[in-house]
């Protein structure tokens, strides 16, 4: 088993008002110093046998991401023994 | 023999009901479509309808787009078909690409359910073409994820060649850029919107009936073009 790892993020000239809201709300936790927060999507994608890259992008191309509006990098992660 | 008008339903539609009853009242035929069957069954025309489609995981949309039935309509609608998404419908439109640009939470994070002014500014379409350019008509818009969102290329490309359908008058429910309520495809045979043209279709039930307009555009361009 192999793991690839998709994050998905808004564009950064695309509004992202959950992000903001969330910014928002920090100040009612004590916390002052926080510019901006920007909200996207983590997406674990397991293949029978090694990671296939190239399949991975293509789902994430065609799926997981609009290009319209997201941005998204792909990445290997090795697993744990444990994990397998 | 009266014009058939097909409506998808996909797993978590909601207003496919809604929409059949418009073409009803408008005086066609509707027939209810699966979004696991790729058959359109001869349809003269189809319409997505709003709603839930796969619960609006990963995006709106997103996952309706990749149905057996759309990748019948994405064919048909290249050939002409005239195709009008409402709503979750118009979301799809844009995943497939068969509309440019993208909807996205509303600016303001809140769930919009109130009756909307807008102005029809293209008539050039199958599905607006009995609308006088420049008419203010009040539809419902429920929305928690209308507003469109495209790059401002796009953006001067739609409003340079007349693709803009409708846009928000007397107040922007959802923070959509432009105002934009509606857009087409050069062709204008595909129009997305995001209010709901199927809710203003009887004075029992609707603000107005100012959203039949579209359902027997449809049919005089079907019946012009037969």
């Amino acid at each position: 088993m192999a793991r690839v790892v998709v994050d998905v993020m808004l564009k950064p000239e695309i509004l992202d008002p959950q992000g903001q809201a969330v910014a928002g709300a920090l100040p009612q936790l004590g916390i002052g110093n926080v510019r901006s927060v920007r909200i996207g999507k983590h997406i674990e994608i397991e293949f029978d046998g090694e990671a296939d890259l190239d399949r991975a992008r293509e789902i994430a191309d065609k799926l997981l991401a609009n290009p319209v509006i997201e941005d998204f990098t792909l990445r290997v992660e090795e697993l744990e023994e444990a994990d397998q | 023999m009266s014009m058939r008008i097909g409506v998808v339903t996909f797993p978590g539609s909601l207003d496919d009901r809604d929409a059949q009853r418009a073409v009803r009242l408008a005086g066609a035929e509707p027939v209810a479509l699966w979004h696991a069957d790729a058959d359109l069954h001869g349809v003269d025309a189809v319409i997505l309808p709003g709603g839930f489609s796969y619960g609006d995981y990963l995006r709106c949309g997103a996952i309706a787009r990749f149905s057996a039935v759309m990748d019948s309509v994405i064919k048909a609608a290249g050939d002409g078909l005239p195709v009008l998404g409402i709503c979750n419908g118009f979301q799809i439109l844009c995943e497939a690409h068969l509309l440019p640009g993208a909807l996205t939470r509303n600016e303001h994070l809140h769930f919009r359910n109130r009756d909307q002014w807008l102005r029809v500014e293209s008539t050039s379409t199958a599905w607006t073409a009995g609308f006088q350019a420049g008419q203010e008509i009040l539809i419902p818009v429920k929305n928690g994820e209308g507003c469109y969102v495209a790059d401002r290329r796009t953006l001067d490309e739609l409003e340079g060649s007349g693709r803009i359908v409708a846009r928000y008058v007397r107040g922007n429910p959802n923070g959509s850029q432009r105002d934009i309520a509606a857009v087409r495809n050069e062709a204008g045979n595909v129009v997305g919107i995001m209010p709901h043209p199927e809710h203003a279709v009887e004075a029992l039930t609707g603000p107005s009936v100012d959203g039949l307009g579209f359902f027997t555009s449809v049919l005089a361009h079907l019946g012009a073009h037969a």
